[in-house]
């Protein structure tokens, strides 16, 4: 994974409350086995209305999303969080993110800002107003600016310590190898297996 | 200070407190692999040269693609059939083991889990499919997870997790004839709303729950998700108990009497507070459905599709709008005047024996109405062959309706079991999102009664407009 200290990027307005990954990634690109090439899934069913956002020119290169409230709700797949970054995007702003969206996000590097809704609407005002407005997200400082528009984000510290350092969940774990087979010998004996028992 | 139930669930599973901004390790009792979300999970395994550490704690199954009909012939779409195909390969070369299309034990993976006895209160549960929340009806700690987490499991059978917060829903008092758990949940759901859980696992409480079969409460836990909640419990006790005695990996013998014994401390302490609570009456619920593009949106049956004029919030105004210019319908319209083309009766939320005993029961004797077509999935094949040995079969059948072989199906449209643009069912499944069950398909959530009376009907409809 690839440190993230800022990004810098054209901010595309998303007014819409439930983004949910069903329409961030509709189910039929899921089928695939790789890992990459899921940008032309990203928002496909809205993608086919030519008034939506990603289809006006200065959006299009965006790379920071910025949306309404509760985005990246219901399925768990983490296709979504591919799908905005093999589009482009590096950040998604939102007052409030689904868990398992979040979640996902960090592991992959996206940044996940949460924003007071207030503030959203301000950026999505200045953004309308002004096409192809750039906003800078400093993950250092929490903090996102655009023009003379400033306001400071919320992340969790361990998920910002990670990205700033570009370190994956699987290695950290590792560590603790020793730990895990202490717990493992600790486990009662009546705990299913999946083996298939003989006879 | 007493603890709540997901408290002590976790409590169980801490492998590693975290050190201040680390979140604690907790330990994986029980993995659920299908094909969508594993491919690249067991690819990144391959690239950094890990097996899978647990095997023998790891099953899979196939189930969001496969068809379900012509199970015996080669899955035509080949994109799905490649999935399918990765997956068989992957467990072969990890040595986990697969039910895979046709074998007896295929089926959904949130309802084979269950059925083998896998799922066991206390435990720790997770899948990369975010209704895996199903399986903490029996308490278990059992949540969705992304792709990236499944490789975390798979490698280390562990994940890095900070504590969630609790909220109990209370639901008191007995059900009404005719309502069911599922109109439970659509109505918990609309009460807090779509992001109501968010950051919380639910306990579901209270006289009205404690009355519910197995196979009820996997319905209300299986859209916790739907509240945006990680996880949903019940805490385990005598039908808990019942549900798993014999099941082909529940413990047996002294093992049986040490299990019990522990599941029994598996409760809410009277001392312990949870960091929200939400109170339901059971006594006053109604057939509940959906009228809009999220499962939040919904209604009593009785009710009419409501003005988004009427809601003060701009947001849910906003969005109450768009779902009904997508759904079609106009503000006023009493929901028991809304016409299907489709009915959908199957699901990880209500394709379980106890959902196809109920809509038989509706069906019997009726015809699904002209113009309307119903298709019966059954959640696993071991459900279709007990519904078959019911003679469930031949009650579909007899009413005109499709009796298929298991999988999600048309819950989320990745195999041929679709809904075309501008196509309305009623479903028994989880979500309306837009487009979810075939492009330009609309979705009307219902339980397996609504939907049977709405096949008979052509309309809304709940089994006493049937008399």
């Amino acid at each position: 994974m690839q440190p993230f200290t800022t990004h810098t990027g054209v901010g595309v307005p998303l007014r819409r409350s439930n983004v949910d990954t069903d329409q961030i990634i509709p189910a039929v690109y899921l089928k695939r086995v790789t890992r990459t090439g899921f940008e032309d899934g990203l928002f496909a069913a809205w993608r086919a209305d030519e008034d939506f956002v990603l289809n006006a020119e200065p959006f299009r290169a965006g790379s920071v999303l910025v949306a309404g409230p509760d985005f990246g709700t219901g399925s768990s797949r983490e296709h979504a969080v591919w799908a905005l970054l093999d589009y482009g995007f590096r950040v998604v702003i939102s007052s409030r993110f689904a868990d398992i969206f979040r979640g996902n996000s960090g592991k992959q590097g996206l940044l996940t800002a949460q924003c007071e809704q207030s503030d959203i609407e301000l950026l999505w005002k200045l953004l309308e107003n002004e096409p192809g407005t750039e906003v800078t997200v400093d993950l250092r400082e929490k903090t996102v600016r655009a023009k003379d528009f400033t306001a400071s984000f919320a992340i969790d510290d361990y998920t910002r310590w990670r990205l700033l350092e570009g370190l994956d969940d699987i290695s950290l774990t590792l560590r603790h190898g020793d730990d895990i087979a202490a717990f493992e010998s600790t486990r009662p004996a009546w705990l299913p297996t999946t083996t298939v028992a003989a006879g | 200070m007493g603890r709540t139930l997901a408290e002590k669930v976790w409590d169980a599973h801490v492998v590693r407190r975290g050190d201040g901004a680390e979140p604690d390790l907790l330990y994986i009792d029980l993995h659920l692999v299908h094909e969508v979300t594993s491919p690249q999970a067991f690819d990144g395994l391959r690239l950094a040269g890990r097996a899978v550490r647990r095997p023998d704690l790891t099953i899979a199954t196939e189930d969001h693609n496969v068809p379900t009909t012509g199970i015996d012939l080669p899955i035509a779409d080949p994109v799905s059939r490649t999935q399918v195909d990765t997956l068989r390969r992957n467990c072969a070369e990890f040595g986990v083991r697969l039910h895979p299309m046709g074998d007896a034990e295929q089926g959904i993976v949130h309802v084979i889990g269950p059925q083998l006895g896998l799922t066991q209160p206390g435990m720790t549960v997770v899948c990369g499919d975010s209704h895996t929340s199903t399986h903490g009806a029996f308490g278990a700690m059992a949540f969705g997870i992304g792709t990236s987490e499944v490789e975390h499991v798979l490698a280390t059978q562990t994940l890095p997790l900070r504590p969630f917060k609790t909220m109990a829903i209370n639901v008191d008092g007995a059900l009404r004839p005719g309502v069911t758990a599922k109109d439970i949940i659509l109505a918990v759901i609309a009460k807090i709303g779509t992001g109501g859980g968010q950051g919380y696992v639910l306990e579901y409480r209270g006289s009205a729950i404690e009355q519910l079969s197995m196979e009820a409460r996997m319905t209300i836990c299986n859209m916790s998700i739907e509240a945006g909640a990680r996880a949903g419990m019940i805490a385990p006790d005598e039908t808990t108990f019942a549900y798993l005695k014999d099941r082909p990996h529940a413990p047996s013998g002294a093992d049986w009497d040490a299990a019990v014994a522990y599941w029994r401390t598996l409760r809410t302490d009277d001392d312990a507070t949870f960091d929200a609570e939400v109170h339901l009456d059971a006594d006053q619920l109604t057939p509940f459905v959906t009228w809009g593009t999220n499962p939040g949106q919904g209604l009593p049956l009785g009710e009419r599709v409501p003005d988004p004029a009427d809601i003060p919030d701009e947001n849910a105004r906003l969005a109450a709008e768009k779902a009904l210019s997508y759904m079609d319908l106009r503000p006023g319209t009493p929901l028991r005047e809304i016409s299907v083309d489709t009915v959908f009766l199957g699901s990880c939320t209500n394709g379980r024996i106890e959902d196809l005993r109920a809509a038989a029961d509706v069906l019997k004797g009726h015809r699904v109405a002209d113009g309307v077509r119903m298709l019966v999935v059954p959640g696993s094949m071991r459900v279709r062959q007990q519904a078959e040995a019911e003679g469930l079969h031949e009650v579909f059948l007899a009413a005109g309706a499709e009796w298929r072989s298991a999988g999600c199906s048309m819950c989320l449209g990745m195999n041929p079991d679709q809904l075309k643009p501008g196509e309305r069912s009623a479903s028994t499944s989880n979500r309306n999102f837009e487009g979810r069950q075939g492009k330009g398909g609309r979705t009307h959530l219902v339980s397996p009664l609504v939907a049977a009376a709405t096949a008979v009907r052509g309309r809304l409809s709940s089994p006493e407009d049937l008399v």
